[in-house]
């Protein structure tokens, strides 16, 4: 029976390089795919867009690119990735340029028609979960990206791109698209696209099935974290896929680290809400078949359920920090008496902040429980949002002002204001997304 | 006896809900965790989260149990002023629960 093997090149924007360039170099691979699209990076590139109608893409394209290009091409490795962001015709144009550069003569698809903002401003949709309507945020408006799913690719691979490049995709669409065009699977053959759907889920968080974000030592030990190899899926034309990764590497791949991916980020694993389906993975099951090498299978799906799911980026006002130390005997009554010191002083100066929040570090920072511990250090955080820039400010700047003001041995202050970013999404009908495709063709 | 000494977890987000897995070692503790890890008991050990409502998912082939706990996060990680806006620590907290 036939197959392909799939890589995965990064698992988010900032991703380690080299575990990719071992996987053009040595995988074998028919497909390198990178996820690199975070939540809120669309609505940031927007911003790089409007200024320069060149820009708007992952500002590591250059960087992975350049690092996977030559070998990739070499072995016929075809590339997959949404490193386009805001503007994945000006990304195709960059890697076009690069494939000139290195003598290369190649196919690059640049898939676009995820920006639909028009969309969304003129039907003033209901904002899911947090509630309210678009209209709401009014001039705060930044981007609203459509999560596209595979067909677009499958279209761009069946016309020999060599490199296909999107904005907004979901990210398993990224991987099912190549199995969807090696195969031919039917775009209605819920099975298989759901199975498909299942090995891309796996692969999208890149380390993360291979043993990263993994290692708890003494219960759970992992070798080699420092040279942590990426997953590689061999994929039949049945859907049936073998994780593994390549002989050498830190990591392992392990029933363990398969079903700790599989959950992640999964709600009701009976529907996973994808573009091109409802998928299910709650008869999945994972089995180790040698070492490092983990079957899949399981997957299944349903009909999709007509809408699309839409990122929306907003400007959110922007959020002020500040942080301080205290060590030894009574650290955590220093800090605590430096929180009200700075609670005190945002009210007396008549700071502006629509929500503060203080936290002892070292105490109850990642959950909020009553500890009643005393560790030998604490630091001290507090966040607080406000409407104007020198607002945010103020908050770092009164607690750093506790160095000459407030509780004894404070120490190690620190102090950030950035311009908060969030997201909501909307749902909308799938045909009021328009996907497109364009083809650049470089000569060597 | 803890959590921690017959499963392991990684948390998730989306928006203002977390998920949470919890995965058994060993296949025979499946029916023991799925018998004492309630929905109940999974709110109980996060209470410091408020207002959250959690999901109990049963995934007998993989030997886990998924638990959605939504309005956890501070309204998600792009809004949230949480040092941890994404509530990735929030799988070492549930492990610690007593069994």
């Amino acid at each position: 029976m036939r197959s392909v093997r799939l890589g995965a090149g990064a698992g988010y924007s900032g991703d380690r390089i080299e575990p990719a360039v071992d996987l053009a170099v040595s995988g074998e691979l028919d497909y390198l795919v990178f996820e690199c699209l975070a939540e809120r990076t669309i609505a940031l590139a927007q911003g790089a867009r409007q200024a320069d109608p060149d820009a708007g893409y992952d500002p590591l394209l250059d960087e992975r690119i350049r690092a996977v290009l030559p070998v990739a091409s070499r072995n016929r490795t075809r590339i997959i990735s949404n490193m386009g962001a805001a503007n994945p015709l000006a990304a195709a144009r960059r890697i076009g340029s690069i494939a000139r550069e290195f003598g290369l003569a190649l196919k690059v698809a640049a898939v676009t028609g995820d920006d639909v903002l028009h969309v969304v401003t003129s039907g003033n949709w209901p904002i899911e979960e947090a509630g309210g309507r678009i209209s709401e945020l009014g001039d705060r408006l930044l981007s609203a990206n459509a999560y596209l799913g595979a067909a677009p690719i499958v279209e761009a691979l069946a016309a020999g791109a060599d490199v296909v490049i999107t904005g907004r995709v979901a990210d398993p669409a990224l991987f099912l698209a190549p199995m969807i065009h090696e195969f031919g699977w039917a775009f209605d053959d819920w099975a298989r696209l759901g199975q498909g759907t299942l090995i891309g889920h796996l692969l999208e968080c890149a380390g993360q099935v291979t043993g990263g974000y993994f290692a708890d030592p003494g219960r759970k030990d992992v070798s080699n974290l420092a040279r942590l190899g990426f997953p590689i899926a061999e994929v039949r034309a049945d859907g049936e896929a073998v994780i593994t990764k390549l002989p050498g590497t830190g990591g392992a791949v392990t029933a363990a680290t398969c079903k700790e991916q599989l959950l992640y980020e999964i709600h009701d694993p009976a529907a996973y809400f994808q573009p091109d389906l409802t998928a299910d993975f709650s008869d999945a099951s994972v089995e180790e078949i040698a070492p490092d090498r983990v079957r899949i299978l399981g997957g299944r799906g349903r009909r999709h359920n007509g809408a699309l799911k839409v990122s929306v980026g907003y400007l959110d006002g922007w959020i002020g920090e500040g942080e301080i130390s205290y060590a030894g005997p009574g650290a955590v009554a220093r800090g605590r008496l430096a929180i009200e010191i700075v609670r005190e002083r945002l009210a007396i100066t008549g700071v502006n902040l629509s929500e503060v929040r203080a936290d002892l570090i070292g105490l109850n920072s990642l959950y909020p429980g009553a500890s009643q511990a005393q560790p030998p250090e604490v630091r001290i955080r507090i966040a607080g949002r406000a409407q104007t820039k020198a607002e945010a400010l103020r908050v770092g700047n009164e607690v750093e002002t506790l160095y000459t003001n407030g509780p004894a041995g404070g120490g190690g202050a620190s102090k950030t204001a950035r311009h908060a970013i969030a997201v909501v999404s909307v749902l909308i009908p799938r045909e009021l997304a328009r996907p497109r495709v364009e083809i650049l063709e470089t000569t060597s | 006896m803890k959590l921690r000494d017959v499963a392991h977890s990684r948390t998730g987000d989306k928006g203002n809900t977390s998920n949470i897995s919890v995965i058994a070692y060993r296949p025979e503790d499946f029916s023991r965790i799925r018998e004492l890890v309630t929905a109940e008991r999974v709110r109980a050990q996060l209470e410091g989260l408020t207002p959250i409502q959690v999901t109990r998912y049963e995934l007998p082939k993989l030997g886990a149990l998924n638990f959605v706990i939504t309005g956890a996060l501070g309204g998600g990680v792009t809004r949230s002023l949480a040092l941890d806006a994404h509530g990735k620590a929030l799988s070492s907290i549930l492990l610690d629960l007593d069994l």
